[in-house]
């Protein structure tokens, strides 16, 4: 009776991982432009990956929880985005934040350790990226709700993981949404692991997707290395909330290819071959050898896309390698809208400490001591 | 059901001083902000048709519809999280708890996103919203009814926490709350909603700071909400012993307005603080702390605490035991020290 909310057995896919097309009646092949797009989005963000990760093992940033092998959702999530609409990023989604404009060392500032987030959300449409698990989806929601209380015709993209999916937010979402029927699309990367602990232990349902039908919204799943696929469905739930259709729940099926971050250890809870076995889905090889044989990719066109990632990642680098300029008071600064007296007080006592710091610090350089 | 404009005007011409309870201050204060402000949004459970349990909601929906005022699934994070959002997108929800332990399945949204996102985003961001919940006992309430949870929230930093303890307060803190650009945790004392009291809707509020409730001179009786009225009880009948008690309703939580407590104390020389959550690792521990602080050359004798009870809020028949009365305030007065010169003085 509900058919039209049940997502498919089988994940919505377009692009084999051989690179072969394959035809769908509900969702079409995106155009040749918008895949080069998406392709050279898809180099960029493994490049940014990979600096990243070596910025870590270098001491540049205190952690980064590496997209790597999901970058074909990053990139998907950023492109079905118009102007105006919002996204609701985690942890995991700085590819995604850097697609929507923010500049690489601003989306590394809280990874960095500079302050807990680095962009102003006004100026990209991006909300901070969120450390605790679906409580930004709840954000996302009533963000939609004001927007759609004044008429606007915003779409709020709201990201998540599979381990998120287990959290009483999501339930407390995804219902809100579908009850106050607002203009927002869930986007669950399904990467098999939430730190350590496999999918098996996060749900017993067919699939993530299939928990959209219990709130009465659509739900799709779809092949998460294949961006062609993840452009075609998230785009259509986006079209859908904007004329009025509602929220809906879009699965990607995905692999986390690296550890949860530089802390974990992933040789603890998973196969090495498990891992092997998903290279061959790797999303820019497969996008690589679509475009290549579709003629709209040639060498000279992968050196051009090849040599923009390298420097975005020297940007990056370069951004990284200089310690900004922290000012201590911004600890007092921004708390309040109002500073209050006992703020006040208190940062006149880390002044002094300061102040007297920097005085035998003279004083020592000085040899007066 | 929508109400034409000129009906508001006739409402805002009505004289502004009258006498209320604090249930239909608190009320008037939210009609006022509505109507003033298009981006003041009311929702919580039951806070539509019903009127909210309280019926501190009551008519809203009725008068400005559904869009200002209405019913949410039943789930507190949902209600606190979705508010976050809309003030992230320039709206000022005000939202109801129900019930004090209503409010912790909200607990995460509100310390780790309501108190935290101004500074996170580095004010570009900023959290304009008022989370209302209803709190304290002494209604013969059941379990899970009658919490005092304001500690939690005063220690949270980012949080503005306040309390009043009469229908003037109540609609002036309401309407400070609303207008602030910071999120405000207001506390409604359940026990005094239906106090009645002269309101003059024309006075404002800095939020921030606390109120001399009765001039004294031997003693300042530090005390806030519910427990103001039973402070200045015990006042009464200090007086009429010889005794002076200074009252202060501290109102403000956080942050707590030591320029007046201070200058009171010092005036003084003793005090009492007056709470009725348990007074563990309380606000009163706190506020006795600063008035140590910053009072001890003034002070004749130790500031003492009486409070509630370190054990979990009493059942409905026992909590005339664990609220602190009258007596108890006395009794802890009465050991601050005093000599028989003090007596005379």
């Amino acid at each position: 009776m509900q058919d039209h909310l049940l997502p498919r057995d089988v994940p919505v896919c377009l692009i084999e991982k051989d690179g072969t097309a394959r035809g769908d009646a509900q969702y079409r092949m995106p155009d040749a432009d918008h895949l080069l797009d998406a392709y050279r989005a898809l180099v960029e963000g493994r490049r940014i990956n990979d600096q990243a990760s070596a910025l870590v093992r270098q001491g540049r940033l205190a952690v980064y929880p590496s997209s790597h092998g999901q970058e074909a959702c990053q990139v998907a999530a950023s492109l079905v985005l118009g102007e105006r609409d919002w996204l609701f990023p985690t942890y995991r989604d700085s590819v995604a934040v850097m697609g929507r404009g923010v500049s690489p060392a601003d989306a590394m500032v809280l990874l960095a350790g500079d302050w807990h987030s680095g962009y102003d959300p006004a100026e990209h449409r991006v909300a901070p990226q969120s450390t605790p698990l679906a409580t930004q989806l709840l954000h996302a929601v009533g963000f939609a709700q004001a927007a759609k209380h004044r008429g606007e015709d915003t779409v709020v993209l709201a990201l998540c993981g599979d381990g998120a999916t287990s959290e009483g937010d999501f339930h407390e979402a995804m219902n809100f949404a579908a009850v106050f029927h607002v203009p927002v699309v869930f986007f669950v990367q399904n990467n098999e692991f939430a730190i350590s602990v496999p999918l098996s232990r996060q749900t017993a349902s067919p699939s993530l997707a299939h928990k959209a039908i219990g709130y009465g919204m659509p739900g799709q799943r779809v092949d998460g290395n294949d961006v062609a696929a993840v452009l075609a469905v998230l785009g259509e739930a986006v079209d859908r909330a904007r004329a009025g259709g509602g929220p809906s729940l879009v699965e990607a099926h995905t692999y986390r290819m690296q550890a949860h971050t530089n802390a974990d250890d992933d040789t603890r809870y998973r196969e090495r071959d498990e891992v092997r076995a998903w290279i061959d889905r790797d999303p820019l090889t497969r996008m690589r050898a679509y475009l290549t044989a579709s003629g709209a990719l040639d060498a000279h066109a992968e050196e051009q896309i090849a040599a923009g990632a390298e420097t975005i990642a020297a940007e990056l680098r370069a951004a990284l390698n200089a310690d900004a300029e922290l000012d201590p008071e911004d600890l007092f600064r921004f708390v309040t809208a109002k500073r209050s007296p006992q703020l006040e007080e208190q940062w006149e006592l880390l002044r002094g400490e300061i102040a007297r710091a920097a005085a035998s610090d003279m004083s020592t350089a000085g040899g007066s001591r | 059901m929508t109400i034409a404009h000129d009906d508001f005007r006739l409402d805002a011409a009505a004289p502004t001083m009258q006498t209320m309870t604090m249930a239909a201050a608190l009320n008037l204060a939210l009609a006022d902000a509505i109507r003033e402000d298009s981006n003041v949004v009311v929702f919580g459970e039951d806070v539509g048709a019903l009127g909210g349990v309280f019926r501190i909601t009551d008519g809203l929906t009725e008068r400005f519809g559904e869009e200002r005022c209405f019913d949410t699934p039943l789930a507190e994070s949902g209600i606190v999280g979705t508010a976050v959002g809309m003030a992230m997108n320039g709206m000022r929800p005000v939202i109801e708890m129900q019930f004090d332990a209503f409010a912790l399945p909200a607990f995460e949204q509100i310390v780790s996103h309501v108190a935290k996102i101004g500074n996170r985003t580095r004010g570009s961001m900023r959290m304009p919203l008022v989370i209302r919940i209803p709190f304290g006992g002494g209604i013969g309430g059941v379990e899970h009814h009658c919490d005092s949870s304001e500690a939690y929230y005063a220690h949270t930093p980012g949080l503005t926490v306040v309390s009043p303890s009469t229908p003037q307060d109540a609609y002036s803190m309401l309407r400070a709350a609303i207008a602030s650009p910071d999120p405000v945790i207001f506390l409604e004392p359940k026990k005094l909603y239906w106090s009645k009291g002269e309101v003059d809707t024309s006075l404002t509020h800095d939020l921030g700071t606390a109120r001399i409730a009765r001039e004294g001179t031997d003693v300042t009786v530090l005390a806030y909400a519910a427990m103001v009225p039973v402070a200045l009880e015990a006042a009464e009948i200090a007086a009429s012993e010889g005794r002076s008690v200074q009252v202060i309703d501290v109102r403000s939580l956080s942050p707590f307005d030591d320029k007046l407590v201070t200058a009171a104390v010092r005036a003084t020389g003793r005090a009492v603080v007056v709470a009725e959550a348990p007074g563990y690792v309380s606000v009163a521990s706190e506020i006795q702390a600063r008035v140590f602080e910053r009072c001890f050359e003034y002070l004749e004798a130790p500031v003492r605490r009486v409070t509630g009870f370190d054990t979990p809020f009493a059942p409905p028949k026992l909590e005339h035991f664990y609220l602190p009365d009258a007596d108890r305030i006395l009794d802890a007065i009465d050991s601050l020290h005093f000599t028989e010169s003090d007596e005379e003085s």
